[in-house]
């Protein structure tokens, strides 16, 4: 399949804000549930074990008007929450029978409590995943967690989900894990014939496919864009930092590119390979997915860090891992764990002598110039500087 | 007779309204809020006044079928008449005032020459104010600072061109006198400025004399009821430091919702978008107000935000609506923050869309946030009324009707010319009921 | 009513004793060093006192620093020395005020600098910022930092599950109390922590007490301005101690002699005024225009009746929640756990109908903090919800902590103003239509 028919399908999935290819997947038999998720993780195993089609929720984009969601926010809190209550309630999300709040901040937290108040028929859930790292504390409370998951999906769906239904699901994941890997080494490594927006789409189409043929997609693309005649340009490599949650719109992300900068890692969609390793499918699932959680997973601003002599290194460190020359900081605003973390992720950079800048985003925003301009800037100031 | 008097003092311009026992409006004024508050207070009471006046003027003609052709023509020509007398009235303060600062070091020397250039400066603008207030003529303003604040400037800088004494002395002069009569209470003697407005007409009409006796009669009697200030309510934005006791002050929120009450009688829902703020008004049958919410802190969205893009695109307010109407294709603009606004638009003109489809964006943007509040107060379940200086602007009314149609479907809505006076109309009927209040009391005992 | 109260109410024992209590504190914390002291940084939610008094470890919380700063009108330039340190204007000014008083050389109340702190107590309760605000201060402290994890209470039906307790109580054990002990190198005694907690317990209940006497009409204490006052000892540094029990002692009988003069709450500017408006708030209060904020309230007869700020710190009231000192890391974990904004916004929701008709309120008023998501995200469906439910009207405001950019007197005095009106309004109409 070309790349351009793949990226064409998933823009369509992008920009259908009635989410028409899962309504689809849900009426294909009957009994099927679909179950939403917030940034930044839920163990989607579980939802897969269950039969049900996990739906990334990941606001309403630049497309939406919001009018509704507007009522429920006061103007200094991000855009994610109100597009979502747009999204809800202008009943788009109507065929959704479950929503997990992944513990990432107090808004989305407060927004499970939203949900059940205005949708008390959903099965609404905050999912908390622990702050303490040690097996035997953080690591049983997070397997209770996932027990209580369990059963909740179970009673949703009305059947037992077995071990085998686990197991599979684990090893579907894995695999899926592995072949996004695989696309950001990829553009990672030949950035010019993975443009950023391609891969965004790429792993974006993951939140509504089913993983199944989320990972197809992600082979045939992989195997299509080595054709492709696309031509190295004298850009520099950046990593973009801080929109994991509400997302910027595309063409935020296109301005990068257009400025200059190649993106060879960034921080969205990171569910798609937050675990960072093969999850064991052996043995007791659950304790497997908890220890997978704890011990073998990327830091984020939500996650504590336990160590202060690395605090803030995540991030330097994929800069260096990356062979990247500088850090775009595109935080949405009003998003307190990307800003609040900030600080100190540029505290490290500044040891390192790392070039940053740094701007915000919503996820409606309108003014590309100033990106360009600023992006532009940076990559040019790079070049100079690694010239010098 | 009695008389029941609301003031609203917003950000911008202090409406007043005059309503009798009855409930019938009488009069209603206007003038710009100045720095001075009680002065504002005054004026537009005055201006309230004025147009009672006329109110029963009118009465008084028509009953007494006291002039040839149509009594309309006759009272605005004594309007006219009775404004320019105005006019020349704050003309002469203004130029007494200015006199009494040509004094001090600055002017060491040259009092007599300035005092000289005063006199022809307003020799001049007294000349230029009858074809101004001449039959068809057109005032770009009717406050009194706009129409002589910008003949004075143009008339002081030919005066200094020709005799070479320093231009922004006499700006100086201008700019403390101004300030002090526009801050001073308005002066009285209505009758006197009537009778000379009159007079006027007279002398410009010969078949009006022949109908003198027959005018005056009934014009003096209406000049001459009295007025009683039976009781004052104030409301607003600046109504905090309202010359009033505290019990003469009603919410804007509960003036605004009765207003549009008595206006009509079915609303439920008041929008009101103003300078500052944008609000929304729940109220139910009788004008009580249910439920209300304002823009939050930030002013994103309000009347403002369109003075700030009229501004950096250098055209007037109210040429942005027309505009605006001309769209084919609305852009989408995402901002209604007053400090992006101006960068969104510049990005917009700066990518090749056309001034009139950013515009019918922006305005769709104030309404869209609008709508949020409209929302957040409970939504429009039934007539709906929109009120303030924006309701005004065609391009916002029509964004506003569909998007209410989208919304909330086919519902009544109402946009009165004189809807800027909501506020004042219902603190006037507040400012009725307490003083009525007394005789219901004793209505419900015998109930 | 209306009459015009003695001046020595504003000298009640009660209050000297609080400012007693206070001062030692701050003089504690910063003689420290010289007493030989550990001095440990905590949050006011899920704040410890008892355990740390098992270890001599004086409390300092930096929330009660930044809203003294903003008292005292100090915190405006500290948030602004933050932001140019690069700290983002879109986040919590609690924050920004604590790194900007560090950077001016952490001056205490009085005086005198604040040592640095030995140990990092992240009781991460009800809040995410906490767990980034401590770990920007173990950046600049760079000394031990214990994180105790206290999971939201998200699923909505107001309980604590055995798997949260349990998990909670494991961090005391495997964690914190072992940090503590090698922080202060004092061995832990759980008789002495069973000691104070029956302290606790002892001041805990004068302190509902407290609370519940707004029930009576006229309310004889402001549960929110006033709250603030009588939560001071038990949400910070003083729970467990002798001086708290004493404190809630004196509270109480000065508050039984004014519901039996039939008095209204004292306020600022010690006159007892005629109770117009009883109203519920939610949200914390403003700090930096604090009185100014008050007297919009006194000045037009209102008087809060319940406030969920003053739950902040520990909910004793609604659910009969005591520290206990049979079940000592049990009730640790359920007075975390039980914190207000531990509690997920549907219970929210409902212990705000419910104060709405105990204390027979004539509204609810939402002060609306721009730095606290905790709180404020959800509020307006809040409102909305409580309104529906109780047919009482409700008033949306918005101001901040300690940022005073953020508190616009007009615009705040005129929703107020609005607000009181449309209450009268719609009780004189209710009156007619009866």
């Amino acid at each position: 399949m070309p790349v351009q028919e793949i990226i064409q399908r998933c823009e369509e999935l992008f920009e259908d804000l009635s989410f028409s290819s899962v309504r689809a997947w849900k009426e294909a038999e009957p009994g099927r549930k679909v179950v939403g998720y917030m940034p930044i993780y839920v163990p989607l195993e579980i939802i897969h074990a269950a039969g049900m089609l996990p739906l990334g929720i990941l606001g309403g984009g630049d497309a939406l008007e919001v009018i509704h969601g507007d009522a429920y926010y006061q103007s200094y809190i991000c855009r994610i929450p109100r597009s979502t209550v747009e999204l809800g309630v202008t009943k788009r999300l109507d065929f959704v029978d479950g929503m997990l709040f992944p513990s990432i901040c107090d808004v989305i937290r407060n927004l499970s409590g939203i949900w059940k108040l205005m949708f008390p028929d959903v099965y609404t859930r905050y999912f908390d995943t622990p702050q303490n790292f040690r097996s035997d504390i953080g690591g049983e409370f997070y397997v209770n967690d996932l027990r209580e998951l369990v059963s909740g999906l179970e009673n949703l769906g009305g059947r037992k989900i077995s071990d085998d239904d686990l197991r599979a699901s684990i090893e579907v994941y894995n695999e899926s894990r592995r072949w996004v890997r695989k696309v950001y080494q990829f553009r990672s490594e030949q950035p010019w014939k993975v443009p950023a927006s391609e891969v965004y789409l790429l792993m974006r189409a993951g939140q509504t496919l089913p993983v199944e043929d989320h990972t197809q997609m992600m082979k045939d693309y992989l195997a299509a864009v080595e054709n492709e005649d696309r031509r190295m340009k004298d850009n520099c490599r950046v990593i973009v930092n801080g929109s994991f949650c509400e997302q910027p719109p595309l063409g935020l992300i296109k301005s990068i590119e257009l400025a200059g900068c190649y993106i060879v890692d960034d921080d969205y969609m990171m569910i798609n390979r937050l675990i960072t390793e093969d999850v064991e499918s052996e043995g007791d699932h659950l304790l497997n997915l908890s220890e997978a959680f704890i011990k073998h997973s990327m830091a984020f601003p939500s996650k504590f860090e336990p160590n202060g002599e690395v605090q803030g290194h995540y991030l330097a460190d994929i800069v260096k891992q990356r062979g990247a020359e500088g850090v775009i900081f595109a935080a949405p605003s009003f998003c307190d764990p990307a800003l609040l973390d900030q600080p100190m992720l540029a505290n490290v950079l500044d040891e390192r002598k790392i070039p940053y800048i740094a701007f915000q985003f919503a996820e409606n925003s309108g003014q590309m110039q100033p990106i360009r301009e600023q992006a532009g800037t940076f990559a040019d100031s790079i070049k100079l500087w690694s010239a010098a | 007779m009695k008389c029941y008097i609301g003031i609203d003092l917003g950000s911008t311009t202090t409406k007043a309204v005059l309503m009798d026992a009855d409930k019938q409006v009488l009069g209603q004024g206007i003038t710009n809020s100045r720095s001075n508050y009680d002065t504002a207070a005054a004026v537009s009471k005055q201006e309230a006044i004025i147009g009672t006046r006329f109110t029963l003027a009118h009465r008084a003609l028509k009953e007494h079928g006291a002039v040839n052709g149509s009594t309309d023509e006759f009272l605005n020509d004594l309007e006219r008449s009775f404004r320019m007398e105005q006019y020349l009235e704050q003309l002469e303060d203004l130029e007494n005032t200015c006199e009494n600062y040509v004094t001090g070091p600055r002017f060491a020397g040259m009092e007599k020459d300035i005092g000289t250039a005063l006199q022809e400066i307003f020799k001049q603008l007294a000349d230029e104010a009858p074809p101004m207030f001449a039959r068809g003529a057109e005032r770009k303003s009717e406050f009194f600072r706009d129409i002589a604040g910008g003949r004075f400037m143009s008339i002081a800088e030919d005066a200094a061109d020709s005799s070479s004494l320093p231009f922004d002395l006499l700006l100086n002069v201008y700019d403390k006198s101004i300030i002090e009569v526009e801050n001073r209470p308005p002066a009285g003697d209505l009758a006197g400025k009537f009778g000379r407005a009159l007079d006027h007409i007279i002398e410009q009409s010969s078949e009006m004399e022949l109908q003198h006796e027959k005018i005056m009669e009934p014009l003096k009697e209406a000049i001459a009821v009295e007025l009683e200030e039976t009781y004052v309510v104030g409301t607003g934005y600046g109504r905090v430091r309202l010359p009033f006791p505290k019990e003469h002050i009603r919410s804007e929120i509960l003036c605004h919702g009765l207003g549009a009450h008595i206006m009509y009688p079915n609303t439920r829902t008041v929008l009101d978008i103003g300078g500052q703020d944008t609000k929304a008004i729940q109220v139910d049958g009788r004008g009580i107000v249910e439920n209300f919410q304002m823009n939050d802190r930030c002013a994103a969205g309000c009347g403002r935000y369109l003075g700030y893009i009229a501004d950096e695109m250098n055209i007037g307010v109210h040429e942005l609506g027309p505009l605006a109407s001309k769209s084919t294709k609305v852009t989408k603009i995402n901002s209604t923050c007053t400090v992006f606004a101006g960068a969104e638009l510049r990005d917009r003109l700066a990518l090749g869309e056309k001034r009139e489809d950013v515009l019918a964006g922006l305005h769709r943007a104030i309404i869209l946030r609008a709508m949020s509040i409209i929302s957040r107060s409970g939504g429009i379940t039934d007539q709906f009324t929109f009120t303030g200086g924006v309701a005004n602007n065609n391009a916002a009314v029509k964004e506003l009707k569909k998007l209410v149609e989208e919304n909330y479907g086919k519902v009544t809505i109402n946009i009165d010319p004189d809807s800027i006076y909501t506020g004042a109309l219902g603190a006037a009927e507040f400012a009725r009921r307490a003083a009525m209040e007394g005789d219901i009391e004793i209505q419900g005992e015998a109930a | 009513m209306n009459t015009e109260t003695k001046p020595d109410v504003v000298k009640d024992a009660s209050m000297l004793k609080q400012k007693e209590m206070i001062a030692g504190n701050f003089d504690k914390l910063t003689d420290a060093k010289e007493l030989g002291l550990k001095i440990s940084s905590t949050f006011v939610p899920g704040n410890l006192n008892e355990l740390l008094m098992c270890f001599g470890i004086v409390n300092n919380l930096p929330e009660i620093n930044a809203l003294n700063n903003a008292m005292r009108k100090q915190s405006g330039p500290m948030i602004q020395d933050a932001e140019k340190m690069g700290h983002s204007e879109d986040v919590c000014t609690y924050v920004k005020a604590d790194i900007g008083m560090m950077s001016r050389g952490n001056i205490a109340p009085n005086g005198k600098p604040m040592p640095d702190p030995d140990v990092l107590l992240l009781s991460y309760t009800g809040c995410y910022t906490f767990l980034k605000w401590f770990e920007l201060l173990r950046e600049q402290y760079k000394c031990p930092t214990v994180m105790l994890h206290v999971p939201y209470q998200g699923d909505g039906k107001a309980e604590i599950t055995q798997n949260m307790r349990d998990y909670v109580i494991k961090q005391l054990k495997e964690e914190v109390i072992p940090t503590l002990e090698q922080v202060s190198g004092v061995k832990f005694d759980i008789d002495r922590l069973r000691e104070n907690l029956k302290n606790s317990a002892k001041a805990e209940d004068d302190l509902v007490w407290v609370l519940e006497s707004a029930k009576n009409k006229p309310s004889p204490i402001d549960a929110y301005f006033g709250g603030v006052y009588y939560i001071g000892p038990i949400f910070t540094a003083f729970r467990g101690t002798e001086d708290a029990v004493e404190y809630y002692r004196l509270l109480k009988g000065e508050i039984a002699e004014r519901i039996k003069q039939g008095l209204g709450p004292v306020t600022p500017e010690g006159e007892v005024f005629e109770e117009k408006y009883r109203l519920v708030v939610e949200g914390p209060p403003n700090w930096t225009n604090f009185r100014e904020f008050w007297k919009m309230f006194y000045e037009d007869g209102a008087v809060v009746v319940a406030s969920t700020y003053s739950k902040v710190g520990g909910v004793y009231d609604y659910d009969g929640f005591r520290h206990d000192p049979d079940h000592p890391l049990e009730s640790l974990a359920d007075y975390c756990l039980g914190c207000y904004t531990n509690r997920n916004l549907p219970e929210r929701t409902q212990m705000l109908v419910d104060y709405m008709e105990d204390y027979q309120a004539d509204g609810l008023l939402v002060n609306s903090i721009k730095s606290c998501n905790s709180f404020s995200a959800g509020q307006l469906l809040m409102l909305r919800e409580v309104e529906a439910r109780t047919g009482k009207p409700g008033a949306f405001i918005e101001t901040d902590l300690v940022d005073p950019r953020y508190f616009s007197p007009a615009n705040i005095k005129n929703r107020l103003e609005s607000y009181f009106q449309m209450i009268e309004q719609k009780r004189q109409s209710g009156a007619v239509a009866a």
